[in-house]
């Protein structure tokens, strides 16, 4: 049966409470932050953001501040670390950065987690894992692709894509244009060979039990068979439950390698035109920040879930209750308690409101509450 | 049946690309009647087709309204849309330059003014030359720019040429090779992998290239 809840909570607003009930039962602990951030935390690492705009101001000390365009920073910039640890952080903030769209700048509510410390494989799992179950908490009709940078970085390192020509291939690699990644690799004099190689990687996508062995066949030997084992390890790891038929191996989840290491992942609800999860393993990001650890976390862009909220109700309200200027405030209130019990919704009003739309409209009069 | 919604661009090269599905098996006969209708069904196929105007594909694959379609290379590089970029159609081939009157010698000491269409190409490919430029844009009749001294060179599509010549100009520098290309939408690509997938291969057989 629909609680009154179910119809008043908006999509997003459900979806936050389960998932912060579910960051808990994995012994993650809120982490709450002030809207503002100094505009330093930000320009040191600039290129981490997803949109280089911040909104700045300054304040009252004449310090440059920032309205919070990333959560991950604040987090990271205050923990210590500790051998064999780790600490598990979700929070549920408001960011403000341009949205790709429309180049403007946008409030989008973002829940996420982050877990900060001595990163094993059971912490990359666990990670991979909640974010599953965030999409299925959101829909059953979704895909979590994974990717793993190491692995990336060390085919483009094996075939020798220059320096210089990195970020172009990666840019080939991220929109899955094989035809342009060619190109590039016949002007940057690679081998058909290793043209191939490089082709073969980004066209795999699917379902890990039937990608897995075909990455492995493909790069035995070539890369460093540890990175292999992880990435292998952490996806057979998910082998009987729900999740491992929703969870597509797919190298085209590229972030900025400059950042991210390892497990690199995204997560696409039916009906969303657009990536609804984002995360990844950030070892170098900390490294650059002067800490002696490892980080994985991802974050749930809640904005984009409103195109999944059913249809608009039709009605404003059940009852539209129309009552006379000077009507005694007890008898009217009396009125209005009984119309509601049954779970109706009713609005007061002296005058029908202009496009207001209820089921039935209804007068308190003297001698009571009449249908009109 | 989930439909697969495919954005074409309106004109010659869309109806080009139309014939390419075709033969891929996604035939769509109503398409083919003259009308003013936009959007046209083929439910046995799976098929929803709609014509757009050229620049407003990437739009509609990136905003997941189609599932995929066809853009211009200069399209995808001009707004820089979140889409996957599966095949070059290898048609409507022409290429982005930059064009100047005939008797034109850049002066590197003076900021060079730019007249374009393509703002954002003419900027990233200035910028990677650290080139110090001023950007005009413009709409439409890009030709008549230097001409009437609005500015140095023009950024735009050339395909034969032949405009640029009767208005006494000529390319200078071709920045990038442009055609026609099948882009999908991300989320699209995953829930509707199977006839993405399908369309892509049968396109590459035509084209001469297995993938």
């Amino acid at each position: 049966m629909m609680t009154p809840q179910d119809s008043v909570l908006k999509n997003e607003e459900k979806v936050i409470f389960a998932l912060r009930s579910l960051y808990a039962r994995y012994g993650y602990s809120q982490y709450k932050m002030s809207k503002f951030e100094e505009y330093d935390l930000y320009v040191q690492s600039k290129d981490f953001l997803i949109s280089d705009s911040v909104i700045t101001f300054t304040d009252t000390s004449g310090k440059l501040m920032a309205l919070k365009p990333d959560v991950t920073l604040s987090i990271l910039k205050n923990g210590k670390d500790a051998q064999g640890c780790v600490q598990k952080v979700y929070y549920n903030e408001n960011v403000y950065r341009v949205s790709g769209g429309t180049h403007m700048f946008k409030e989008i509510m973002q829940v996420g987690l982050e877990c900060i410390g001595d990163i094993d494989t059971y912490c990359l799992y666990e990670v991979l894992m909640l974010a599953a179950k965030s999409l299925a908490t959101i829909s059953e009709r979704y895909v979590l692709d994974v990717s793993h940078l190491g692995i990336l970085s060390a085919v483009l390192d094996h075939v020798g894509v220059p320096e210089n020509d990195r970020k172009a291939a990666l840019k080939c690699i991220g929109e899955k244009n094989v035809h342009e990644l060619c190109a590039l690799c016949s002007a940057a004099g690679m081998s058909a060979a290793d043209t191939e190689l490089l082709k073969q990687l980004i066209s795999l996508y699917g379902k890990p039990a039937e990608v897995l062995p075909k990455l492995c066949a493909l790069l035995d030997g070539r890369i460093d068979s540890t990175l292999l084992q992880e990435f292998c390890s952490v996806l057979e790891a998910f082998g009987g439950s729900a999740f491992y038929d929703k969870l597509r191996v797919d190298f085209s989840v590229v972030h900025d390698i400059g950042y991210y290491n390892g497990i690199v992942f995204k997560g696409f609800i039916e009906g969303i035109p657009s990536g609804v999860l984002s995360g990844g393993q950030y070892d170098k990001l900390l490294e650059k920040m002067g800490r002696k650890a490892g980080a994985i976390g991802f974050a749930v862009y809640l904005d984009l879930l409103e195109r999944l909220q059913q249809s608009e109700a039709p009605y404003d309200a059940d009852i539209l209750l129309l009552y006379e200027s000077g009507t005694d405030l007890g008898t009217l209130n009396a009125a209005i308690e009984s119309l509601t019990k049954d779970g109706s919704s009713v609005m007061a009003q002296k005058e029908i409101p202009e496009k207001v739309r209820c089921k039935k409209r209804m007068k308190l009069t003297e001698s009571g509450v009449e249908t009109v | 049946m989930n439909m697969l919604n495919i954005a074409l661009p309106k004109g010659r090269l869309g109806e080009k690309v139309y014939d390419m599905f075709e033969k891929a098996g996604f035939a769509c006969p109503s398409i083919k009647e003259n009308n003013r209708k936009l959007i046209f069904e083929n439910e046995a196929c799976g098929v929803r087709y709609f014509w757009v105007k050229p620049s407003d594909v990437a739009i509609y694959v990136e905003r997941g309204a189609a599932d995929i379609g066809v853009a211009g290379k200069d399209i995808l590089l001009e707004y820089a849309p979140d889409v996957y970029e599966l095949y070059d159609l290898d048609i409507g081939k022409c290429r982005m330059a930059v064009a100047a009157k005939a008797d034109f010698c850049d002066d590197p000491r003076r900021t060079l003014k730019v007249a374009t269409k393509f703002s954002n190409i003419a900027k990233n490919y200035y910028d990677s030359l650290g080139r110090d430029i001023d950007i005009i844009h413009l709409n439409g009749s890009i030709e008549i720019a230097p001409i009437l001294g609005l500015s140095d060179v023009i950024v735009d599509i050339v395909e034969t040429g032949t405009t640029l010549k009767e208005n006494n100009l000529a390319v200078v520098e071709t920045i990038v090779p442009i055609s026609a290309r099948l882009i999908a939408n991300k989320a699209s690509f995953k829930f509707k992998n199977t006839q993405i997938e399908q369309i892509v291969q049968s396109i590459a057989a035509q084209t001469g290239e297995v993938k």
